[in-house]
C-alpha cells in the first residue's frame, strides 16, 4: 500500500512473479534485475532445468507439462505468488497475458496484474465490440456488410457504401472458393452470381457478405502505453507484414516508406483507440494498410508483443520498465513530444521449424549452438542456451534476433551478418530461410506485405546447388582434424599421452598415405581424394580437380572454428558434427554434408529404418491413438497410429506390408523424432540374390 | 621466498637449456651441397621402388582382386587402423630381386605396426595380389619376424588372412626347418599363452596349414563368400574322397560361424570384418603401462634433412654423429656421458617424444677406451631402465700391436657382453658402414635389438670391400712368393675386382633388407619418427631387470 510508495499514488514492488516462460520470461527478468526487483519464475515439470528457472531467485514447480495443468493453473500460480509474498505478476505474453479471469483473481487477492485493466482486455477481446468502440471513437475500421439481406440490390447499395474495391465471400466459405474480387461497380452482378455459383457447389450455400477489400495488404502496428493516470502516448509502428501460417516471422520498426504525416495519424488513431478502453500499460493497436497508406482498425493486443524490442531500440525505452512503473502507479516518464524515433530496427525470430516442409514446427535438442556476439545493437532474446531443448508442449521459437542501425539499408546489413553467425545444429531451423528473406531485392526495397512470401517463393526456396568443391575441401579438412583431435584426446587421458602413434599425420615408411573420403551433398555423392603432406596439409582430389589444403581447429565455445587455407586463400567458418552430418556455417551460409553410413552398418539395420522412410515419428511428440497390436498384419497405407505434434495430429501409415512382429509405443508415449513406431517381422532370409546389389 | 622462487626457477631454467648440441651447417658449402645432392639421390631411389612395392602383384591381379569387391592389403590396413594414424611398416625390400626374375613385392606379406582403436598392435597382412599370397621362404621369414616382434614388445596381433598357403614348388624351403611355416602357429600359441592376444580375419582363402592362422587365434573374423577355410580344398577333396563340393560348402562363412564355429564373427565385407575387428581390439582390456618417465615431447631444433648434407653418400668422410643425434632427439637435448675419455664413442641421454633414451654413436675406430666408455654406459642404461640407441658407423675395433697388448679383444669382449646381456629395449640405426666386430659392440642383428633399419648410404658386410679384396690379394700374393712365382699386377686387378664387386653389392641396405637381416631401409629425415614409433611400440613390454654375463677383467 501507500506506506512504501515514494509519491501518493505508487506502491513499492520488488518481488515479481513471472507467469511464463522460455525468452519473456529471462527478458521480463532481466529488467527487473536492472530495477533491484528480486525475481520469482514457476515452471512446469518439462523445463526445471531451462533457462528461465536458472536465471530466476527463486523458482517453483506448478505441475505436469501440458500447459493447461501448469502456465494456464491460475490457482497454483496464485498461490506462488501469495507464498513468495511477490507484490506483483507479469503475465509476458500468450498463457495468461490476456485472459480477463487471471486479471480479476489477481485484483482480488491483492496481487498487481502487470498488465491494463480486465475490462480493456475484455473489450478488445470480443471482435465485433472492439470494432463497434473503434469506429465510435473515430477510428478507422473495415467495413463490411453481414447482414440477412441478400438481395442483389441491397448488397450493391452496400458495396457502394463500403467503396469499391470489395470482396464479396461465402459466408461458409474457405480455401478461397466462393470468393470474388470486385474491382468496380460494372462488374458486382457478374463476380457476385460467379461467386455464388461456386459457393453453392461447394458449400451447398450462397449467403454472402460484403466487405472492403485491401489489395497486398501490409500489417502494421503501433505500440501505445498508458498509465494510470489517463495518459497515453504512441511510441510509433511497427511493421510485421511478412508472415508464414499467418504468423509474423520478421517485424521491423519503423515500417518503411510511412510519410511523416501517416506515422502520426497511424500514432494518434492507436492513441485514440487505447483511450476509448481506458488503457494501462503496453498494448498494440494492429491496423491493416493497403497500397496507398490507408490503414483500418485489426484489432488491439492488450499485452506486451513478442516484437516490442524492434520499438524499444529505435525509441530507447525499456517497456518492461515502463510495465512494472505503470503497475505500480507511477506516472509515464516521458511525454509524446520526447519520443524519438531514431534509426531502424529489425527483428527476426528465430524458430524450431522445417521452411522446406511448410514450415512445420519442431523441437528437439539444441545440439550446437553459436550466436552473434550481443552489443549495444545487437539483441539475442532467447531462453535456450546450448544443450537445451525446445519442448513439444510450448511454442516453438528459439529466439528473437534483434539488430538496430542508423537507418534501413544498414539495419538490413547487420541483420544478414548477424544471421550468418546464428548457428544451430540439432533440429531444423528457419535461419537459412530468414538469411534468403532478408538477402531479397524487394523486401531489400521495404515492398513488404503479407503475400510477400508465397509471391517470392521460387526465390525464397531456391533449389539446392551442389557445394562447390572449397566447401567440399573444408568439409574432408575438418573431419580429419575432427579425427586428430579425438585421436589426441583419448591419448592425453591414457598413461602414454605423447606416443607418436597417437596422432593422425598419416605417416607411412617411404610413400605418400592416400585415402578416399565419402561424402554425400544432398543426393549427390562425393569421393575425394586425400593425399597427406603432414603438418595438417593436404592434396585433396574432387572430379579432376587438385587442391591443396591445410588448416586447424581453433575450440569456440559450443562449436569449433575451422581455419582453413585452399590454394593459399584463407577463410574462416564454424563447423559442428551431429550425428552423421557435419554443419559448415561460413560466411557465405550454412551447408550440412552427410557422412555416408558404411554400407555394412545399412545392411545390418535391416529394414524399417531404410530407405524405404518406415514407419517412423516425422517429428517429437506424444501418440495420441494406436490403431495396431503385436501380430497384427497390415497392408500398405494402413493407419498405424495417431500422434500429436505441436498441436497437430499425425496420422503414421504403413510404409509396406507385412506383419507387425511389435508395437514399440502405446498410447500417452512420447516419441522423438525419427523413432520407430513399429517393427515388422523379418523374412527369412534377405541374402539371397542380392549378388546383383 | 619470492627470492628462493627466482632462483629455483632460474636453475630450472638453466637445467633445460644447458644440453643443446649439434650447430647450423653451411648449406651454402660445396661439400654439403654435394652431399645433399648424393643423399637425396639415394631417397629418392628408395621412394621410387617403395612406390613400385606398394603396388603389389600388378595391375592385372589388382583388377581381378578388387573386381570380387575385396580392397587390397593397405586398403585394409588403413582400414582397419585408426583413422589417419601412422603405420610403422616393416620390411618393405624383403625378397626385393631375391628370387631372380621373379618379382614377390614386399615378399607378398605386409608388416608393421599400427594402432587399431588406441592399442600398438601388430598387422601381418598377406597380398593375395602377389602369388595368391602364398608363402615363399623370404614370406614366412618376414612373418616370422613380425610374430617375434610382437612377441619381445607384447603386442597384439592381427591376421589379416588372404592365403593359398605355403609356395608348393618351394616346400622345402618352407616347410620342415625350425623357422619355417610350422612356427607361425607355435607362435600363435605361445603367444597367446603369455596373453599377447592373437586375432584372424579371414577375408580369403585360408588353405592347409593356412586354415591354423584362425583356428589357432583367440578371436576369429570371416568375410561371407570371400572367406573360406578348410584343410584341403575342393580339389584335393575330390581326389581324395570323390566328393564334389564348392569352397563356399567346404570352408564358408555361413559353415564356419554356424555349424564348425571355427569362427566367431560373421561379416559382410572386408569394410565390416575390419570393423569387427577395431570392436575386438577395442574388447581386449589391453593396457600400455610405459615403466618409464614420460615428459611432453619438443621438436629438435634442426631440421631433419639437414642429415643429408651432413652425412652424404661417401662412407670415406666422416662427421660428428652429434650432428646426427641433434636431428633426432627431443629439443636437440643431449647429455653427455664421459665426454672427454673415449671419444670415439659417444655416449649420453636424451628424449625421444618424450620418452628416455640412451644413446650411443660412433665417432671412429673403437679404442679400448671407447668400449669401456660403452660398457660402463650400457650398464648404467640397464640399471636405470632406460632404452637404448645405436647409431651404428664403425669401421672395426683398432688393429696393431699396441691395441692387442693394450687389451682390445678383452676390453672390445666386455662392450659385446653388454650390448648382448641388456635387457632394455635396444634400438640400432645403421647410419654408415657396419663392419666386423663393430658391428658386434654396436648391436648388430645377432644382438637382438628389438629393430634395426639402415640408411640408404649405410653398407654392411664382415670388413670392407677393398680391404677383403686387399687382404685376398695379401694371402696370394705371399703365397705366390713362396712357390718363387710372379703375381702379377693384372692377376692382382683380375682377383681383387670381382671381390670388391661382390662386397659392393651384398653389403648394399637393399641386398641386407631383401634377405630381412634388418627391419627396413628409412630415409634419414625420419628416422626419428621411426624411432620414435619403434620406442612407443617396444614400452608396450614391461623392462625387464639385467643380468649381465663375466666381464674379463
Amino acid at each position: 500500500g501507500p506506506r512504501y510508495s515514494s509519491a501518493p499514488s505508487t506502491v513499492l514492488i520488488n518481488k515479481i512473479l513471472i507467469a511464463n516462460r522460455g525468452e519473456i520470461a529471462c527478458r521480463v527478468m532481466r529488467t527487473a534485475r536492472k530495477l533491484g526487483i528480486r525475481t520469482v519464475a514457476v515452471y512446469s515439470d518439462a523445463d526445471q532445468d531451462s533457462m528461465h528457472v536458472a536465471m530466476a531467485d527463486e523458482s517453483y514447480n506448478i505441475g505436469p507439462a501440458p500447459s493447461q495443468e501448469s502456465y494456464l493453473n491460475m490457482k497454483k500460480i496464485m498461490a506462488v505468488a501469495k507464498n513468495t509474498g511477490a507484490q506483483a505478476i507479469h503475465p509476458g505474453y500468450g498463457f495468461l497475458s490476456e485472459n480477463t479471469e487471471f486479471a480479476d483473481l489477481c485484483q482480488q487477492e491483492g496481487v498487481i496484474f502487470i498488465g491494463p485493466p480486465s475490462s480493456a482486455i475484455r473489450d478488445m477481446g470480443i471482435k465485433s465490440t472492439s470494432k463497434h468502440i473503434m469506429s465510435a471513437a473515430g477510428v478507422p475500421i473495415i467495413e463490411g456488410y453481414h447482414g440477412e439481406d441478400q438481395s442483389v440490390e441491397r448488397l450493391k447499395a452496400e458495396a457502394e457504401k463500403i467503396g469499391y474495391p470489395v470482396m464479396v465471400k461465402a459466408v461458409r466459405g474457405g480455401g478461397g472458393k466462393g470468393m470474388r474480387i470486385v474491382m468496380t461497380e460494372a462488374e458486382f452482378e457478374e463476380q457476385l452470381e460467379s461467386a455464388k455459383r461456386e459457393a453453392l457447389k461447394s458449400f451447398n450455400d450462397e449467403i454472402m457478405l460484403v466487405e472492403k477489400f485491401v489489395d497486398t495488404p501490409r500489417h502494421v502496428e503501433v505500440q501505445v502505453f498508458g498509465d494510470q493516470h489517463g495518459n497515453v502516448v504512441y511510441l510509433f509502428e511497427r511493421d510485421c507484414s511478412v508472415q508464414r501460417r499467418h504468423q509474423k516471422i520478421i517485424e521491423e520498426a519503423p515500417a518503411p516508406g510511412l510519410t511523416e504525416e501517416v506515422r502520426r495519424r497511424l500514432g494518434e488513431a492507436a492513441v485514440r483507440a487505447a483511450k476509448a478502453v481506458n488503457y494501462v500499460g503496453a498494448g498494440t493497436v494492429e491496423f491493416i494498410m493497403d497500397k496507398d497508406q490507408n490503414f483500418y482498425f485489426m484489432e488491439m493486443n492488450t499485452r506486451l508483443q513478442v516484437e516490442h524490442p524492434v520499438t524499444e531500440m529505435v525509441t530507447h525505452t525499456d517497456l518492461v520498465e515502463w510495465q512494472i512503473k505503470a503497475a505500480a502507479g507511477e506516472p509515464l516518464p516521458v511525454t509524446q513530444e520526447e519520443i524519438q524515433l531514431t534509426g531502424h530496427a529489425f527483428e527476426a525470430r528465430i524458430y524450431a521449424e522445417d521452411p522446406a516442409n511448410n514450415f512445420m514446427p519442431g523441437a528437439g535438442p539444441l545440439v550446437h549452438l553459436a550466436t552473434p556476439a550481443a552489443d549495444d545493437t545487437v539483441r539475442i532474446e532467447t531462453g535456450v542456451r546450448a544443450g537445451d531443448e525446445v519442448s513439444v508442449h510450448y511454442d516453438p521459437m528459439i529466439a528473437k534476433l534483434v539488430v538496430w542501425g542508423p537507418d534501413r539499408p544498414a539495419a538490413l546489413n547487420k541483420l544478414k551478418h548477424c544471421l550468418t553467425q546464428y548457428n544451430i545444429v540439432g533440429l531444423a531451423n528457419n535461419v537459412t530461410f530468414l538469411s534468403q528473406l532478408s538477402s531479397h531485392s524487394e523486401f531489400a526495397a521495404g515492398n513488404v506485405h503479407t503475400g510477400f512470401i508465397d509471391l517470392h517463393e521460387s526465390q525464397l526456396f531456391p533449389k539446392s546447388q551442389p557445394l562447390p568443391h572449397e566447401l567440399l575441401c573444408q568439409a574432408a579438412l575438418a573431419l580429419l582434424l575432427l579425427e586428430e583431435d579425438q585421436m589426441r584426446l583419448s591419448s592425453v587421458m591414457s598413461q602414454d599421452p605423447f606416443s607418436p602413434f597417437a596422432n593422425a599425420t598419416g605417416r607411412r615408411l617411404n610413400h605418400t598415405f592416400t585415402r578416399k573420403v565419402d561424402l554425400n551433398d544432398g543426393d549427390n555423392k562425393v569421393q575425394i581424394h586425400i593425399s597427406y603432406g603432414g603438418e595438417d596439409t593436404y592434396t585433396m582430389q574432387i572430379g579432376g580437380h587438385s587442391y591443396e589444403v591445410s588448416g586447424f581447429l581453433q575450440s569456440g565455445g559450443s562449436m569449433e572454428e575451422l581455419r582453413c587455407t585452399i590454394d593459399g586463400s584463407r577463410s574462416t567458418a564454424r563447423i559442428a558434427l551431429h550425428g552423421n552430418s557435419l554443419h559448415i556455417f561460413s560466411m557465405d551460409g550454412p551447408c550440412e554434408i552427410q557422412l555416408p553410413t558404411p554400407k555394412y552398418l545399412e545392411k545390418l539395420r535391416g529394414r524399417g529404418a531404410g530407405s524405404t522412410g518406415g514407419a517412423v515419428a516425422p517429428m517429437p511428440g506424444v501418440i495420441e491413438k494406436v490403431y495396431v497390436k503385436d501380430g497384427d498384419t497390415v497392408e500398405k497405407g494402413d493407419p498405424l497410429m495417431v500422434m500429436i505434434a505441436m498441436k497437430m495430429e499425425h496420422v503414421i501409415k504403413a510404409p509396406e506390408a507385412g506383419v507387425l512382429e511389435r508395437v514399440l509405443f502405446k498410447q500417452g508415449d512420447k516419441v522423438d523424432k525419427g523413432s520407430e513406431l513399429v517393427a515388422y517381422q523379418q523374412e527369412q532370409d534377405d541374402s539371397n540374390g542380392e549378388e546383383a546389389s | 621466498l619470492v627470492k628462493d622462487i627466482t632462483k629455483t626457477r632460474w636453475r630450472m631454467f638453466q637445467t633445460a637449456s644447458l644440453p643443446v648440441i649439434g650447430s647450423k651447417p653451411d648449406t651454402y658449402s660445396a661439400e654439403y651441397q654435394d652431399n645433399y645432392d648424393k643423399m637425396s639421390t639415394l631417397v629418392t631411389d628408395l621412394r621410387q621402388l617403395v612406390g613400385r612395392i606398394t603396388q603389389g602383384g600388378g595391375e592385372k591381379a589388382i583388377q581381378r582382386h578388387t573386381s570380387r569387391g575385396k580392397l587390397l592389403p593397405r586398403e585394409r590396413i588403413n582400414s582397419l587402423l585408426d583413422p589417419g594414424s601412422p603405420f610403422l611398416e616393416l620390411s618393405q625390400l624383403a625378397a626385393y630381386k631375391l628370387y631372380g626374375e621373379e618379382e614377390v613385392p614386399a615378399g607378398g606379406i605386409i608388416t608393421g605396426i599400427g594402432r587399431v582403436s588406441g592399442v600398438e598392435c601388430m598387422v601381418v597382412a598377406n597380398d593375395a595380389t602377389v602369388k595368391g599370397g602364398t608363402y615363399y621362404p623370404i614370406t614366412v621369414k618376414k612373418h616370422l619376424r613380425a610374430q617375434e616382434i610382437a612377441q619381445l614388445n607384447r603386442l597384439p596381433c592381427i591376421y589379416l588372412v588372404d592365403s593359398g598357403g605355403a609356395n608348393l614348388p618351394r616346400q622345402a624351403d618352407v616347410f620342415p626347418d625350425r623357422d619355417h611355416f610350422g612356427r607361425i602357429f607355435y607362435n600363435q600359441a605361445t603367444m597367446s599363452s603369455n596373453g599377447i592376444p592373437q586375432i584372424a580375419i579371414v577375408l580369403g582363402s585360408c588353405t592347409a596349414g593356412g586354415a591354423y592362422v584362425p583356428a589357432m587365434a583367440d578371436e576369429s573374423v570371416i568375410v561371407r563368400r570371400q572367406g573360406t577355410i578348410f584343410l584341403g580344398g575342393p580339389p584335393l577333396v575330390q581326389a581324395a574322397t570323390g566328393e564334389v563340393v564348392s569352397a563356399e560348402e567346404l570352408g564358408g562363412a555361413d559353415l564356419h560361424c554356424s555349424k564348425s564355429g571355427v569362427t566367431d564373427h560373421y561379416a559382410l565385407d572386408d569394410q565390416h570384418a575390419l570393423h569387427i575387428a577395431r570392436r575386438i581390439v577395442g574388447n581386449l582390456n589391453y593396457t600400455k603401462s610405459p615403466s618409464v618417465t614420460i615428459m611432453e615431447p619438443e621438436e629438435p631444433l634442426y631440421p631433419a634433412d639437414e642429415l643429408y648434407g651432413i652425412v652424404g653418400a661417401n662412407l670415406k668422410k666422416t662427421f660428428d654423429v652429434r650432428q646426427v643425434i641433434a636431428r633426432i632427439v627431443d629439443g636437440s637435448k643431449f647429455d653427455e656421458f664421459k665426454a672427454m675419455y673415449g671419444d670415439t664413442l659417444v655416449t649420453g641421454f636424451a628424449r625421444l617424444y618424450g620418452y628416455p633414451v640412451g644413446i650411443i654413436g660412433n665417432n671412429g675406430v673403437l679404442f679400448s677406451e671407447s668400449a669401456l666408455k660403452g660398457t660402463h654406459f650400457i650398464e648404467l642404461c640397464c640399471k636405470r631402465g632406460i632404452p637404448l640407441i645405436f647409431l651404428q658407423n664403425i669401421t672395426g675395433f683398432m688393429v696393431g700391436k699396441d691395441a692387442e697388448a693394450g687389451g682390445i679383444a678383452k676390453d672390445g669382449a666386455k662392450m659385446v657382453t653388454a650390448v648382448s646381456c641388456a635387457k632394455v629395449p635396444k634400438f640400432t640405426v645403421i647410419i654408415g658402414g657396419s663392419y666386423g666386430a663393430g658391428n658386434y659392440g654396436m648391436c648388430g642383428r645377432a644382438y637382438g635389438p628389438r629393430f634395426l633399419y639402415m640408411w640408404p648410404n649405410s653398407r654392411i658386410s664382415v670388413m670392407g670391400g677393398e680391404q677383403a679384396a686387399n687382404v685376398l690379394a695379401t694371402i696370394s700374393k705371399e703365397q705366390r712368393r713362396r712357390e718363387g712365382k710372379e703375381f702379377t699386377a693384372e692377376e692382382e686387378k683380375a682377383l681383387m675386382d670381382p671381390i670388391i664387386k661382390r662386397f659392393e653389392i651384398e653389403g648394399h641396405p637393399y641386398f641386407s633388407s631383401a634377405r630381412l637381416w634388418d627391419d627396413g631401409v628409412i630415409d634419414p629425415a625420419d628416422t626419428r619418427t621411426v624411432l620414435g614409433l619403434s620406442l612407443s611400440a617396444a614400452l608396450n613390454a614391461p623392462i625387464e631387470k639385467t643380468q649381465f654375463g663375466v666381464f674379463r677383467m
